[in-house]
């Protein structure tokens, strides 16, 4: 394997992993509030859609964006009025949004565009196509460094770089801002924040918002990034892999980052060696396909370092009287 | 403190709770510009309008029971059980392991040895998630849901590299002998003129029916059923009555892993007649809606599943004839989840304060 197949895994690794990590991003601003949210791969399935959709139509990766990211909020309050509102489940609230995304998307795209539940696909425009950063082509045939930023840093779609800036973004404001701390406060704590004088129910709505916003780029990424539109059922579980990423990552953000990437790293190997012959043992596979998983139960079970969740999470918030 | 009365709780809110998921759902078919009424029209013909039709809704039906109690059961524990499809996929290689095995001479014999071969395949999937819940305090929903996925990768490795008959393309095992076919209700007596040869209901639905009835008793009637209910209540009060939390959580999950894996006796045993992938489409799922609107007893359970095996079909039908995809069923089952379970509270606070006021109003007349 020489340096040239490395950077490109690395590069797929990255485009792969982008869309997790926004997601896992999202997931991170609802559940540090308190609210448990294994909605995500609905989220992002139905931003999906809705970018893929409306770029389709307009030829406006940029409209497709706004309304990906209208569709996915649009299921985050949803499930901000079921475990905020109306103190239900999150939990059962999340598998109904899931649901929701995946019936309603296929359901209306047919009606829209026939297509048997895709959208038309996108070009010009219509995608965020790949930027070439300042230099690039210069530095192309400059060893190791010039490749690396060429071919590793430089031509991804405008997205991947957001994503990207969304980690300090996200460290920032929870742990350097007043917003934060009383985010991360009504995650743990939430009585502390509500004698504070601080509505619970508005700091948890604006998390809950954030997360559609958030799962909304990433919905938009898969669509008009990765792909070139809409088709059913294309978030793929990455929605689950992102919660798995958000626990392995023990809710905070740079470890965000490094698991995602992991997990994009992963699917990036399999994608191109569907078997690694170890010498010892065939790893086949199924078995890298289910290593996110497999990793996540580790990490729960508390062998490696444990995973402890927000105090609060799960739990409506009852005012006292 | 008044008690609202039984009826609203039982009868009364999951109705009203059905009635605006599908009202919603009407509205969705108008904006695709289809008919409501003209879809619910051939929805009902297609799937209660025939005994072809009941064939499959009954079929359907089965492995909802199975997924809805294996919830249930879960839940009267206070755990949320939402790996009944990895379960069900388990017990899926249980069931064709037990078949490809050994000659089996009759189908009786061999649906024994299936059922225990499933429910035991089954059980041990929920295993794992149930000891890390138990001992180290793992929050079941996320290792259930990566159990899930677990389960399919396992599953595709076994039907790629090691079950699939020499020389064969797809994924899948090879037939299992004609002995261990299941009579379907057209092999039955007396109603078996009724239904012709290609319904897939098969014998399972009897076993899904007493399996309703047993965890009824379980639950209900016995003593560990009533440490699983005390436990579910409150864990506290439990653990002061001498109750252990890791046999309660140890032992509900391992009953309802084994009702999930159970299902398998009518999807692959009844009907595939070979197990192939993603046989489970989806039933571990549904279980949860089922779970939800049938309130946790057997009996809603049962009358729960005979409404999704009649959407199921009658969906199946919608797709054949008319434009409306089958996804409508998808979205009528989100809806159902979302209303009767996430927004439960919408409509009980109101219609509870409504019987309470009443109540109080009487008392005081």
């Amino acid at each position: 394997m020489d340096f040239a197949t490395i950077i490109e895994i690395l590069d797929s690794a990255v485009r792969l992993g982008t869309p997790l990590l926004l997601a896992c991003l999202a997931g991170l601003f609802s559940e540090r509030a308190g609210i448990f949210d294994i909605g995500l791969e609905g989220k992002m399935l139905m931003a999906a859609f809705f970018s893929g959709a409306v770029a389709a139509v307009t030829g406006n990766a940029w409209l497709g964006l706004l309304a990906g990211i209208g569709g996915s909020m649009s299921l985050a309050m949803v499930h901000g009025l079921a475990s905020i509102t109306f103190r239900g489940n999150q939990l059962i609230s999340g598998v109904a949004v899931n649901f929701l995304a995946s019936g309603f998307t296929v359901l209306i795209a047919q009606s829209w565009f026939q297509q048997g539940g895709r959208t038309p696909q996108l070009s010009g425009n219509g995608r965020f196509e790949p930027i070439t950063l300042p230099g690039a082509e210069a530095v192309k045939d400059v060893p190791v460094i010039g490749q690396i930023y060429s071919n590793l840093i430089s031509g991804h779609s405008i997205l991947v770089y957001v994503a990207f800036a969304m980690v300090p973004l996200t460290w920032w404001v929870l742990f350097r801002t007043r917003f934060g701390l009383r985010l991360r406060a009504v995650g743990e704590n939430p009585e502390s924040v509500d004698t504070a004088g601080v509505s619970v129910i508005r700091l948890r709505y604006t998390a809950v918002a954030i997360t559609g916003a958030l799962a909304g780029l990433a919905g938009t990424y898969l669509a008009t990034g990765l792909a070139a539109g809409f088709v059913k059922e294309m978030t793929a579980g990455r929605g689950y892999i992102a919660l798995a990423a958000l626990i392995f990552a023990k809710w905070r953000p740079v470890p965000a980052l490094g698991a995602t990437m992991l997990f994009g790293l992963l699917e990036a190997i399999s994608n191109r060696y569907p078997n690694i012959d170890l010498g010892v043992v065939n790893l086949p596979i199924q078995f890298m396909q289910a290593v996110p998983y497999i990793l996540t139960v580790v990490i729960l079970a508390g062998f490696i370092g444990k995973a402890i969740p927000p105090r609060a999470g799960g739990q409506p918030y009852v005012k006292e009287r | 403190m008044e008690k609202t009365p039984k009826w609203v709780d039982v009868a009364l809110i999951p109705v009203l709770n059905l009635l605006i998921a599908f009202v919603i759902s009407g509205i969705v078919v108008l904006l695709i510009g289809e008919d409501p009424i003209k879809a619910i029209k051939v929805m009902v013909s297609g799937a209660l309008g025939s005994p072809y039709g009941w064939g499959y809704t009954l079929y359907y039906a089965t492995n909802f029971i199975f997924t809805g109690l294996a919830v249930a059961v879960a839940y009267h524990a206070s755990q949320f059980n939402i790996g009944g499809e990895g379960q069900a996929t388990l017990g899926g290689l249980g069931v064709a392991l037990v078949l490809l095995a050994f000659p089996w001479p009759h189908w009786s014999i061999a649906l024994i040895a299936a059922m225990i071969g499933g429910a035991l395949f089954g059980a041990a999937w929920a295993a794992v998630p149930a000891y890390l819940q138990a001992k180290r305090g793992s929050h079941i929903v996320i290792t259930t849901i990566m159990f899930n996925f677990i389960g399919a990768s396992l599953l595709n490795y076994m039907l790629v590299n090691v079950l699939r008959p020499r020389g064969a393309m797809d994924p899948a095992t090879a037939r299992f002998a004609k002995e261990t076919y299941l009579p379907t209700f057209h092999d039955l007596p007396l109603i078996g003129q009724f239904f012709s040869k290609s319904v897939p209901a098969n014998v399972s639905f009897f076993i899904a029916l007493l399996a309703c009835w047993l965890v009824w008793i379980l639950i209900w009637r016995t003593k560990l059923g009533f440490e699983i209910r005390a436990f579910g209540r409150s864990e506290t009060a439990a653990r002061y009555a001498g109750i252990s939390p890791v046999k309660v959580i140890m032992v509900a999950m391992l009953i309802s892993g084994g009702l999930a894996g159970l299902m398998a006796i009518n999807n692959v045993m009844g009907q595939g007649h070979r197990l192939v992938l993603n046989s489970v489409e989806g039933a571990g799922f549904i279980g949860i809606a089922v779970a939800l609107m049938g309130r946790n007893h057997p009996v809603g359970v049962f009358l729960a599943a005979i409404l999704f095996g009649f959407l199921y079909q009658g969906g199946g039908e919608l797709a054949l004839e008319t434009t409306i995809p089958r996804e409508l069923i998808t979205v009528i089952q989100a809806l159902v989840i979302l209303f009767t379970g996430a927004f439960d509270n919408m409509l009980r606070a109101p219609i509870e304060h409504f019987f309470v006021a009443r109540a109080n109003a009487q008392k005081e007349a």
